[in-house]
């Protein structure tokens, strides 16, 4: 008898869509997308079984340049869809993607409730520290003496530290990647998208056009010295106190997944008019 | 006019089997006045009667006043009478407050606990006759007994309810031990012959038989289970009055069924969660009030772009802002029809009753599925929180039934400009028609654009998909005959139906035209059911007129439209409508009626 024949294992190119993307020369988030499709191809899940989910944004364009599924939705909103999508096709692998106005300033509130549901996605942050859509505005992760038009002189608000907020708030995995190593983050990636529960990558990918100085990025970006770990307290410290450029798995817990009632039928709905019967 | 309208609606008409009697059973929270209400309706049904019982109580959430306003009839009711036959306080704390929902006359009676107090000099200035019975010292004699239930026996008996009705109502829904039930059936029976001195209540006389097929049920739990027999499976909720009790019998009925609710943080989560699931093939809703439509909106108009089917009810609620929020009133219709940012079609349908928040909310879903649209379902707190006896209504038969795309379709489009204005929708899973759902303007092939001649394709392509389905005959409910019509919906349909009624006993003949779909405008349909009409009335429970306002912009109404407004929280009467339509109908063709 003959060895079954084996499909041939799909390639990161059978994820990539025929759209040139519409970002600017030099966007780490090209890398990004290179990164995601090659994450998918180590996962070996076909595209039409994947859905990519986003809000509005440079990075949030994403979903169309891959051969996913797409679900490009309204601003700050990514995570609330990804999670009824998932909640309700818990066989569909999603993962969400943004930048940092979409998932920590008006998505903020849905970033916090998404890692303490721990429903069992991937949430991939392609972090500039700006706003780049409407041409340079502070986020939420911008340094508090970057000068904009928005800000004349800085907000003079402190940043945000979105794996810190991840972590406590109950994320299941926490990570960080680098848009300038596009086979770690593949990595760090494929890894999120395997690991059970909410998984949270935020990815340092800089904006060349209104945050040149982000070039630079390339110098300090590390690998962590350490392995992950799954003791969330050693984490939170580790987070706390590295230089903001320490890559890789910072954290991997095994938390209890979102459980979805979907599917598993055991009345009609016609045994539910008992219940209204005099 | 207001003013003149709450004071008409003490005016007890004369009394038949549609009238039936009106009980109102008040007291603080916690001293069981909706279980002994609950009850009442109970036993009534099982008397073969019909009835209705609408709950109110003050702002806070337990401790408050409360009362349950019942109303027994031999045929099926959905509104309030002018007045009450009967008040029966089992304590007087804060009920003055009301005096406006508890309208008594001198033919009223009142009964309440003299170690309770005297009634307050609101109702007494009725003219309302009181007597004294001791509900607590009675409760008190038999161990283990609630005051409630003498009450229940007090009321009941008066009603003209039989004591076997009353007391298997007590029995079938006990669900504590036997010696306490023995105990209460024995302050039930207390209250019964504590109520034997007491005349002149009217009576009713025991309905048909074929108790055992009516349903005791409210609008909210119509509302979902007609979500779910259209085929709803995801739901996500976030708490909101009068809305909640929509979502929560809605959490483990859908359980049962192998779907899902799940409670998101915010509205702005819950409507793009529903999107979601829905984008992935599974249909969707979620419930919410006033304040949560206006969150939502954002995220309807996405449901419209990405043409992404999803049912949102709104148990509508007095505002706007936090407004009145456990009361009713039908003020977000101007919101519902119009309120998106953008040329955004979208469905708006109005259950005209209890029983059709059932059918009126599987069609929504079927509608929804159907055109890949939004639908906003027009509930409100008086219908939504109200409980009546109704007869087993059929399944309306309206399925979710999606066009979807087959894997491999060649060339496949998700957008593509059909003639119908529905295409095939491609569901995560599918393999060879992969797209990208978008709230942004796109081609027909879902890909971004800002061209013209896109936005134009796809703004007629939403726009057409609607306008061009057949609602059929569900589209309204007309009924009558004259050349005079009364417009209404929702809630307001009800008393409208029984002023009509009371306004042909008086010799006037008007039509009744209740609209179900009030989004799109049918006015092809319309102008059918205006058939002969000279005129017509506007009626609905809001200060704006924005139903009047509506049909104006959107139809060519005969004559010179009459309005009848008025805000909530106060529920429109059959009396004073019925006066109203009488001297509309009696004032020549423009009608007496102003804006």
């Amino acid at each position: 008898m003959n060895a079954p024949t084996l499909p041939a294992p799909l390639t990161f190119s059978a994820y990539k869509s025929a759209y040139k993307p519409i970002w600017c020369p030099g966007c780490g988030d090209y890398s990004v997308l290179s990164s995601v499709t090659k994450a998918l191809a180590k996962v070996q899940v076909p595209p039409h079984e994947v859905v990519v989910v986003s809000g509005i944004g440079c990075s949030s364009r994403i979903p169309a340049y891959t051969t996913c599924y797409g679900f490009h939705g309204v601003h700050g909103r990514a995570l609330a869809a990804g999670t009824g999508l998932k909640v309700a096709r818990p066989d569909l692998t999603v993962v969400v993607a943004g930048g940092d106005g979409d998932g920590y300033s008006i998505g903020g509130n849905h970033f916090l409730h998404a890692c303490r549901r721990n429903v069992d996605l991937t949430y991939l942050v392609m972090d500039n520290h700006v706003y780049g859509m409407t041409k340079g505005q502070a986020s939420p992760t911008t340094e508090p003496d970057w000068d904009n038009k928005l800000s004349p002189g800085g907000t003079g608000v402190r940043s945000f530290h979105p794996l810190v907020i991840a972590l406590a708030s109950g994320a299941n995995f926490v990570a960080r990647a680098f848009a300038g190593d596009p086979n770690g983050t593949a990595d760090i990636i494929a890894q999120a998208i395997r690991h059970p529960g909410f998984s949270f990558v935020e990815i340092l990918s800089p904006c060349v056009t209104f945050r040149p100085e982000q070039k630079e990025w390339k110098k300090l970006a590390h690998p962590s010295p350490v392995a992950p770990t799954d003791d969330a307290a050693r984490a939170a410290r580790r987070i706390m106190t590295d230089d903001g450029f320490n890559i890789g798995v910072l954290y991997a817990g095994d938390r209890p997944v979102y459980r979805s009632s979907t599917g598993k039928a055991k009345l009609t709905p016609a045994d539910l008019e008992a219940e209204f019967l005099l | 006019m207001v003013q003149a309208s709450v004071q008409q609606a003490g005016q007890v008409k004369a009394r038949d089997a549609a009238i039936g009697i009106s009980i109102a059973l008040a007291g603080s929270g916690g001293s069981g006045v909706m279980t002994a209400g609950t009850l009442l309706l109970d036993a009534a049904a099982k008397a073969g009667l019909y009835g209705l019982m609408v709950r109110t109580s003050g702002p806070q959430i337990r401790g408050g006043e409360a009362a349950a306003l019942v109303r027994l009839a031999r045929v099926p009711i959905d509104s309030l009478d002018d007045g009450f036959d009967l008040l029966l306080a089992i304590d007087w704390q804060n009920v003055n407050r009301f005096a406006d929902e508890i309208p008594l006359t001198a033919a009223s009676l009142m009964i309440g606990d003299p170690d309770e107090g005297e009634p307050p000099e609101v109702f007494k200035a009725s003219g309302a006759r009181y007597v004294a019975l001791p509900f607590k010292k009675t409760a008190k004699a038999i161990a283990g007994s609630w005051t409630n239930m003498v009450a229940l026996g007090v009321a009941g008996s008066l009603a003209g309810i039989p004591a076997a009705a009353l007391e298997a109502a007590l029995s079938d829904s006990w669900k504590r031990g036997d010696e306490a039930l023995q105990a209460n059936l024995a302050a039930l029976r207390a209250g019964i012959e504590s109520a034997a001195g007491i005349d002149g209540m009217p009576k009713l006389a025991a309905g048909a038989a074929a108790a055992a097929k009516r349903w005791q049920i409210s609008g909210n739990e119509a509302a979902g289970y007609g979500a779910i027999r259209g085929g709803i499976r995801f739901v996500a909720a976030y708490p909101i009055t009068p809305a909640t009790e929509l979502l929560e019998w809605m959490a483990p009925a859908l359980v049962k069924v192998g779907g899902t609710l799940l409670q998101a943080e915010d509205e702005l989560a819950s409507v793009n969660m529903a999107i979601g699931a829905s984008y992935g093939g599974v249909p969707s809703l979620t419930a919410t009030a006033g304040p949560g439509l206006a969150l939502m909106a954002e995220g309807i108009g996405l449901a419209v772009t990405a043409e992404v089917p999803i049912v949102v009810v709104d148990v509508m609620r007095g505002g706007p802002s936090t407004g009145i929020p456990a009361k009713s009133e039908q003020s977000d219709l101007s919101f519902a029809v119009s309120g998106l940012h953008g040329d955004a079609p979208r469905l708006v349908v109005a259950p005209t009753s209890i029983a059709d928040c059932i059918a009126a909310t599987q069609w929504a879903v079927h509608l929804a599925e159907a055109l890949q649209s939004p639908v906003i379902v027009l509930s409100d707190q008086f219908m939504g929180q109200s409980r009546a006896i109704i007869d087993r209504p059929d399944d309306a038969g309206y399925v979710a039934a999606r066009l979807t795309a087959a894997a491999d379709t060649p060339d496949y489009k998700r957008y593509r400009n059909t003639g119908s204005g529905v295409s095939p929708m491609a569901i995560p899973g599918t393999k060879g028609v992969v797209y990208t759902a978008d709230g942004l303007e796109h081609t027909e092939a879902g890909i971004p654009s800002s061209q013209s001649r896109d936005h134009a394709t796809q703004l007629d392509k939403r726009e057409r998909k609607l306008a061009q389905h057949d609602y059929g005959r569900y589209w309204a409910d007309i009924e009558g005959e004259g050349d005079a019509a009364v417009i209404t919906f929702g809630s307001t349909t009800a008393a409208v139906r029984e002023a009509v009624a009371r306004a042909r006993a008086l010799g006037v003949d008007v039509r009744l035209i209740a609209l179900r779909l009030l989004a799109p405008a049918q006015p092809a349909a319309l102008a059918a059911a205006l058939e002969a009409v000279a005129r017509v009335l506007v009626v609905e429970q809001n200060h704006g007129g924005q139903l009047y306002r509506y049909l104006r912009s959107m139809y060519d109404l005969p004559g010179k439209p009459a309005s009848f407004h008025r805000p909530g929280p106060l529920p429109l009467r059959p009396g004073e409508l019925t006066t109203a339509i009488v001297e509309w109908a009696g004032t020549g063709p423009l009608g007496g009626i102003s804006v």
